[in-house]
């Protein structure tokens, strides 16, 4: 599965437990939009850093968090393997 | 007028009743010609008057040592195994150690300041004074605190509950001896004229279950994690305790449920005591919490309270002081001691919700990790779990749960009984302390003291 579904199913699957209807989750949908929360974006976080190995926003102290669905994919894409 | 007259433990162990014993997995020795043999080769006496560290590797020794000291020395320190070496140094200078007894002389070879005994396994002891007994607490950071208990206030609790109904008891506890749970037990096994079993460090618990079957303990104690451990292993089975004691740790219901199916023929309490406070109180109606009309004071003259939402207790059963040169007031200018155990009134029960010290901060809202605990520990597939904080780039923090299945638990259900237990916990928690995450896990790490490691504590 390559890490934008793995990201995109995490949400779906986080929006069902939170009851969040999710919009269609395209690439310029601002993460704000979403109906996620905080709390909704911390659990993302951690489940893919478990998943993934990897947590592209605590490795570089000044990493701007994303704005946008698609930028919170490539932030993930983007960590050298 | 004559000096108010002293009690030691060697009063408790008179020739008159026979067939006690004290075991560990090695020996067995008698209490009733105990006082007749000496583990200080007769060299009591040069102990008379000092502060005693009490630093043996094993429980068996250290008890037989307890008994030749107390009544004998100033000040006893007891030393639980785990202690930091690191730490001996402060805590010498503070209870103003000048003696130490113990089994290994060479660890101690630099120490010219004071006598170094050591001890092999003579002569009568005679009470000369009452000894002041100092214990550790167990923390689990820095230097533990010097609390200083007299033996009257530490038998307070025993002497109240009166001898054991029916056959001298025979006692047991995952506890070491040297700490405050296992130390009350000790001395239950002493002044109720029955016998004891010590724990072994390592032992597998199947091996500590048929020890205790075969010297027939009808009374035993532990931590809820202790309990859980024992549920988790398997080996209770076959084994029919009279009475099972929890006590220094919150008892859940789901623990307290799983004793008495696992225990049906037993009497299963839970008892609260730190080493500060002492021995507050003990439930036996099977409910977690404890009734509000045991706030005010009971018929053991113990007083307590809740203030800023945590237990006070004052009684003559509490320690006197905190030992050494910055020692903090161990009570308010009330007498009362302050236990940091928070307490939430839920009907007509206080339960406690955990430690005022245990608090994780989930984005600026206070969590007690055992308050979520208690709701996953009630399902039926989950043995044991622990809630902790997990660092988030997001919220600074999160909660996630390390859940242990009961045994006999399809691990394909893993799915299944995640959703149920998040289920349950959005239902019955505020959401920022439903876990964010569940992870199953095989164990969970138990401290020295018996209790859930919380490293994030």
């Amino acid at each position: 599965m390559s890490i934008r579904l793995k990201i995109i199913s995490e949400m779906q699957r986080i929006a069902a437990e939170q009851q969040v209807t999710l919009p269609p989750l395209n690439d310029d949908l601002s993460l704000h939009e979403t109906g996620f929360d905080s709390l909704g974006f911390a659990i993302l976080v951690a489940r893919l850093e478990d998943d993934l190995g990897i947590d592209p926003f605590t490795i570089s102290e000044d990493a701007a968090f994303p704005l946008t669905v698609g930028d919170f994919v490539r932030a993930y894409e983007n960590v050298p393997a | 007028m004559s000096p108010r007259e002293i009690f030691t433990l060697r009063d408790y162990l008179g020739p008159e009743l026979k067939g006690r014993t004290i075991s560990d997995a090695r020996q067995v020795v008698s209490l009733t010609d105990i006082l007749g043999k000496s583990c200080l080769v007769g060299r009591f006496r040069e102990l008379s008057g000092r502060s005693v560290l009490l630093a043996v590797t094993d429980q068996l020794i250290s008890a037989i040592a307890m008994t030749e000291i107390d009544g004998v020395a100033r000040r006893m320190l007891l030393c639980p195994p785990d202690l930091n070496a690191d730490h001996v140094k402060t805590l010498i200078e503070d209870a103003e150690i000048d003696a130490v007894v113990t089994d290994q002389p060479p660890r101690w070879a630099d120490a010219e300041e004071y006598l170094v005994m050591a001890v092999p396994a003579g002569t009568k002891a005679k009470t000369e004074r009452a000894t002041e007994w100092l214990m550790l607490t167990s923390g689990t950071s820095g230097v533990p605190k010097i609390v200083g208990h007299t033996l009257e206030g530490l038998t307070g609790a025993i002497v109240a509950d009166g001898p054991a109904r029916g056959a001298p008891p025979v006692w047991a506890t995952f506890y070491d001896i040297r700490r405050y749970g296992g130390l009350q037990i000790f001395l239950r096994a002493i002044i109720g004229g029955g016998s004891m079993v010590l724990s072994e460090p390592g032992e597998p618990i199947a091996d500590y279950v048929a020890r205790l079957n075969a010297r027939g303990v009808t009374h035993i104690s532990g931590t809820p994690s202790h309990w859980r451990k024992l549920l988790m292993s398997g080996a209770a089975s076959g084994f029919s305790p009279r009475y099972v004691r929890l006590s220094g740790e919150i008892a859940d219901q789901a623990v307290l449920d799983g004793l008495s199916r696992a225990f049906p023929e037993a009497s299963i309490g839970h008892a609260y005591a730190s080493t500060e406070a002492g021995v507050g109180f003990a439930v036996n109606d099977g409910l977690e919490g404890f009734p509000a009309s045991m706030l005010g004071t009971n018929r053991d003259g113990v007083e307590m309270k809740v203030e800023d939402g945590s237990l006070r207790i004052r009684s003559t059963r509490t320690a006197h002081a905190y030992v050494g040169r910055d020692a903090a007031a161990l009570t308010d200018s009330d007498g009362f001691v302050d236990t940091g155990d928070m307490l939430e009134l839920r009907g007509d029960r206080y339960h406690f919700v955990g430690r005022r010290g245990g608090i994780i901060n989930i984005g600026g809202l206070k969590v007690h990790p055992e308050e979520i605990e208690a709701v996953i520990n009630r399902h039926a597939e989950v043995r044991m779990s622990r809630a902790r904080s997990r660092r988030s780039p997001i919220t600074g923090s999160i909660v996630v749960a390390d859940v242990i299945l009961a045994d006999g638990c399809d691990p394909s259900r893993s799915d299944e009984i995640r959703e149920k237990i998040l289920t349950d916990c959005r239902a019955q928690l505020a959401s920022h302390k439903v876990p964010a995450m569940i992870k199953f896990v095989t164990s969970l790490d138990i401290t020295a003291a018996g209790k859930l490691a919380r490293h994030d504590a």
